[in-house]
């Protein structure tokens, strides 16, 4: 029997907002312990919640970058639940009457593109955090307390775990184009919640769905994702039946643990915060919203691949990163081909960012040197090979090519005369080399270009070198 | 005195304010054994306060007419490094690190705080009986309750022991124990006055107050609180437009009464009502009796929400950061339950439960949702009401002050002392209770006189109207 996945997705995104959503601390990852807090986030007596308007700019920002519906009046409610990081012991939300609506993402997974429906966003505080293990008790930290997230929910329209990953990756990459998250995994400002069901292959009909909390990688997600599948085909085909259950991820054990089943589940008992008033948005404030969100990554995406003809991971990749596809169009705008651009940015861009620990925007090398540089070897002013040195020392200098160039002494070779002469000379030098190629092998002709290559401290231009090997042989 | 006459004599030398505050501190020795409407005297800082605004008089610069004047504060009210309980053992030693906006604004006009007083549990309650540090008494008859939730505000004012006194209604707890201590007791419109330091009962219903000695001084104290405060979302920016005219009569007013608010009254209090209502007409204004039958659904509304809304507001105190926390505890859900068990009383913990259940699923259709639409309804009668009247007359409590430990195991007996003042707290309308008598007993019966929102003006005017036309004479308790 073949099993079809369905899946739903609710990531919570943290924004990146200065201050807290209900009070004005500094909203800041990695500040020292209970630091960024006051009466308001810790839930003192007589404290009031006031919403920090940037807080709805930017889930607004968010809905219609995931094409929502913005909802001119919607209010925000309590959730009930007591735990130690939850100081109110209730987290301000919104239920019923979410900001966003009735959005949609378009993702492309492997060249086929697939429309996941948002069934709502909404804007929510975060808890603080438990410490344990320090002391014999726990200790509270609560400087996450009252920072403002988002929480995106998705329709049940993911049908594999590779499809729930590209999701994830082009929500997060969305949010931190439009610069409301950081979306850094590692600090947790972007975490999710997911929710499996399997069914018999052409079913209409959804199976019992079960919750998976603590997910906190989108690589934990795919995994998350195989592992409930798994589980819930071998209740089934051991002839049992799925129970709607919460389960917690384990990412370190790799596998999930029942938290607890429907009947035990939580009453929330959710309703209105009477000491907030009601969010009005009307159709100005949404426009001027509208007016600041950037191209976003899957348009580009699908732009670079259609218009310049980039293969889908390497635009992928550039887009992911809003600084790396503004130099990637930087690099582009300033004459050179974008393929020969990709390239660079796929290959020894990519390999220097990493030896060096650095991030897209750190990216060393103005665009103009580097599209400089592409244009020297164009003009075989200098070789590939040699070019690759050459931005090695731009990385760390940043210095003109065309100076490192003559510095380094890797200006190509491009003399007939002086190419011959190399040529001429090895290969009389070489005669076995000259009976193998004549005996069929080819890797003779390698050496020999290899050895004049040498011989001319890589400078002569392989494509005239190889060429004049290939004529002598013929000739010989 | 009233605060008028006092600040006279403090702006013209005739007093200092260090010498009328040992004056009230060595009343509220002398008395309060007897009431207990204080939880805590601050006698440092009231000394250090009436030391500062005798500076502030001496200067010469213009100072409020409450600088130099001793008050109290009902203790639900955060006062920073003063202890601030709600009557609860779980707030038994909790020292806030803020103040309330309302007090920082007092203290800033050069209040001198007395000391925090006494109330209901968490302002639960028709009469500080269900107060953790014990009942406050009735200064006319101290077998008799001052009434709840903010009887010791309505008792220190009554005593003597203040000369006016902050308090907080949700449902009545201003105006029911203002009725029964015989003292003026203002609830504003919601929003009038910042919540910000008021620990919470019902956000939705919650509002600070002033109980005074007369109307004009009740006006005066609220003043100088009221006003937008960017701690508190449903505060408002209306000025404050009631002080002038508040002897401009009420020649010009018609009064609806409300007839469903007489029922199920006592004699003695619908008579002196109804008298106050003559010596209205008396001064021009036109009576007309008119049908509200909503107040019948009003009062089990407001226990609904407002017990929801507490059982939220109060799951904060589970002993983690601050207030009490049992000694026998062997894990985290053994922390909150018996923290929670030993530091809350019966009626908070009856609150509670009402409210857990009335959100939880399954029911909150059943309670909840449809207490929200009685309260629509309410707020929309009003509103037609008030297309019509200026004000609205109508009695503040069905009773006076009724004996400590009356119907003290039928806890619905005791809500209906607040089946006339619950409703307008459901509307968010400001109300106040003028004394209008004294029933057979001589304990004092009060009236209430609301208005729409934010017109606080309408309702000064007729209170001080009334005030000053009232041909009653005034009874002294005597303590």
């Amino acid at each position: 029997m073949n099993y079809e996945k369905v899946i739903g997705l609710e990531v919570h995104a943290e924004l990146s907002t200065n201050t807290k959503a209900y009070c004005s601390c500094k909203n800041e990852f990695g500040s020292p312990v209970n630091t960024n807090c006051c009466p308001i986030c810790m839930g003192f007596p007589g404290i009031l919640p006031t919403l920090n308007r940037e807080v709805v700019n930017y889930a607004i920002k968010a809905g219609l970058a995931l094409n929502c519906k913005i909802r001119q009046f919607s209010k925000q409610d309590r959730k009930n639940y007591f735990y130690p990081d939850l100081g109110k012991a209730y987290q301000i939300t919104q239920y019923d009457l979410p900001l966003c609506y009735e959005g949609y993402l378009d993702i492309m997974v492997d060249g086929v593109e697939r429309r996941i429906g948002i069934t709502r966003i909404h804007i929510e505080e975060d808890t603080g955090k438990l410490l344990h293990d320090i002391t014999d008790g726990s200790l509270l930290d609560f400087n996450r307390a009252g920072v403002p997230l988002i929480e995106v929910v998705t329709e049940p329209d993911i049908r594999s775990s590779r499809e729930a990953e590209v999701f994830l990756e082009t929500v997060r990459s969305i949010l931190q184009y439009i610069e409301v998250s950081d979306g850094k995994m590692q600090e947790g400002s972007i975490r999710c919640d997911v929710n499996v069901s399997i069914r018999e292959e052409g079913d209409t009909k959804f199976g019992t769905r079960c919750e998976m909390k603590n997910v906190n990688t989108f690589s934990g997600a795919v995994r998350a994702i195989e592992y409930e599948a798994k589980r819930q085909q071998e209740v089934i085909e051991n002839g049992g039946v799925i129970d709607q259950e919460t389960r917690r991820w384990d990412d370190a054990a790799n596998q999930n643990f029942l938290m607890r089943s429907k009947e035990n589940s939580n009453d929330y008992r959710y309703f209105p915060e009477a000491n907030v008033m009601p969010i009005v948005v009307d159709d100005a404030w949404i426009e001027s919203i509208a007016k600041t969100i950037p191209e976003l990554p899957h348009v580009k995406m699908r732009r670079y691949i259609e218009k310049m003809d980039l293969p889908e991971y390497d635009a992928g990749i550039i887009t992911s990163s809003q600084s790396f596809s503004r130099y990637f169009e930087e690099v582009v705008d300033c004459g050179a081909n974008p393929k020969e651009v990709s390239n660079w940015c796929m290959g020894e861009i990519s390999r220097l960012l990493k030896e060096t620990e650095k991030s897209y925007d750190e990216i060393p090398v103005t665009p103009k040197k580097l599209a400089k540089l592409i244009a020297l070897i164009d003009k075989k002013t200098v070789s590939v090979s040699a070019g690759k040195k050459v931005f090695t020392k731009m990385f760390e200098t940043d210095e003109d090519p065309e100076k490192l160039i003559k510095e380094m002494g890797l200006s190509q070779m491009n003399d007939e005369g002086a190419i011959l002469a190399m040529v001429t000379e090895t290969v009389a030098a070489n005669p076995q080399s000259v009976e193998d190629y004549k005996n069929g092998r080819d890797r003779a002709l390698g050496f020999l270009v290899g050895q004049i290559m040498k011989k001319s401290a890589g400078k002569a231009n392989p494509k005239m070198v190889s060429d004049m090997v290939k004529d002598a042989l013929e000739k010989a | 005195m009233t605060i008028q006459e006092l600040s006279n004599k403090l702006n013209n030398k005739e007093i200092s304010s260090v010498e009328v505050t040992k004056d009230y501190l060595e009343k509220i020795k002398g008395k309060d054994e007897k009431v207990h409407a204080y939880i805590t005297v601050t006698e440092e800082e009231a000394l250090a306060a009436a030391n500062a605004a005798d500076e502030k008089l001496a200067s010469g610069e213009n100072v409020s007419p409450l600088c130099g004047v001793p008050m109290s504060v009902k203790d639900n009210i955060c006062t920073k490094s003063i202890k601030t309980t709600c009557a609860s053992k779980i707030l038994g030693n909790f020292i806030p690190p803020y103040s309330a906006t309302l007090w920082n604004k007092l203290e800033g006009a050069g209040s001198v705080i007395l000391g925090k007083v006494n109330l209901d549990e968490f302002a639960m309650g028709v009469s500080t009986e269900t107060s953790y540090f014990g009942v406050t008494k009735n200064p006319y008859d101290l077998g008799r309750v001052s009434g709840g939730s903010s009887g010791g505000s309505a008792a220190c004012v009554a005593a003597d022991m203040a000369v006016y006194s902050i308090g907080t209604d949700t449902g009545g707890s201003v105006r029911q124990p203002a009725s029964y201590c015989g003292v003026v007791g203002v609830k504003p419109t919601y929003g009038r006055v910042s919540r910000y330091g008021l620990v919470a009962y019902a956000s939705s219903l919650d509002q600070a107050g002033v109980l005074a000695q007369n109307v004009g001084d009740a006006a005066l104290v609220l003043s100088e609180m009221s006003g937008l405060d960017s701690y508190d979302s449903t505060t408002v920016d209306y000025a404050v437009d009631y002080m002038d005219d508040l002897n401009k009569g009420c020649k010009d007013f018609t009064i609806g009464v409300p007839k469903e608010y007489f029922e199920n009254i006592d004699n003695d209090v619908k008579d002196a009502i109804y008298k106050a209502l003559k010596t209205y007409e008396s001064l021009g204004a036109k009576i007309e009796e008119f049908s509200m039958d909503t107040v019948k659904y009003a009062l089990p509304a407001y226990y609904i929400i407002g017990c929801a809304e507490a059982s939220s507001n109060l799951a904060m105190f589970d002993g983690v950061r601050y207030g009490f926390r049992s000694e026998d505890i062997t894990d985290l859900d053994s922390l909150y339950k018996k923290s929670r068990s030993e530091g809350f009383g019966a009626e908070v913990k009856r609150r509670i439960m009402l409210g857990t259940y009335a959100l939880s699923a399954g029911y909150y259709d059943a309670y909840y949702k449809k207490a929200l639409k009685v309260r629509t309804l309410v707020s929309k009668k009003f509103d037609e009401a008030f297309s019509k009247y200026d004000v609205i007359i109508t009695p503040v409590s069905p009773s006076t002050a009724f004996e400590i430990g009356e119907n003290e195991n039928d806890p619905v007996k005791r809500y209906m002392a607040d089946i006339c003042t619950t409703p307008i707290n459901l509307a968010g309308l400001p109300a106040m209770s003028v004394p209008c008598g004294y029933d057979s007993k001589n304990l004092p019966i009060g009236m209430q006189i609301l208005a729409k929102p934010f017109n606080e003006k309408a309702m000064f005017r007729a209170g001080a109207a009334f005030e000053a036309a009232a041909d009653f004479a005034k009874i002294q308790p005597e303590i």
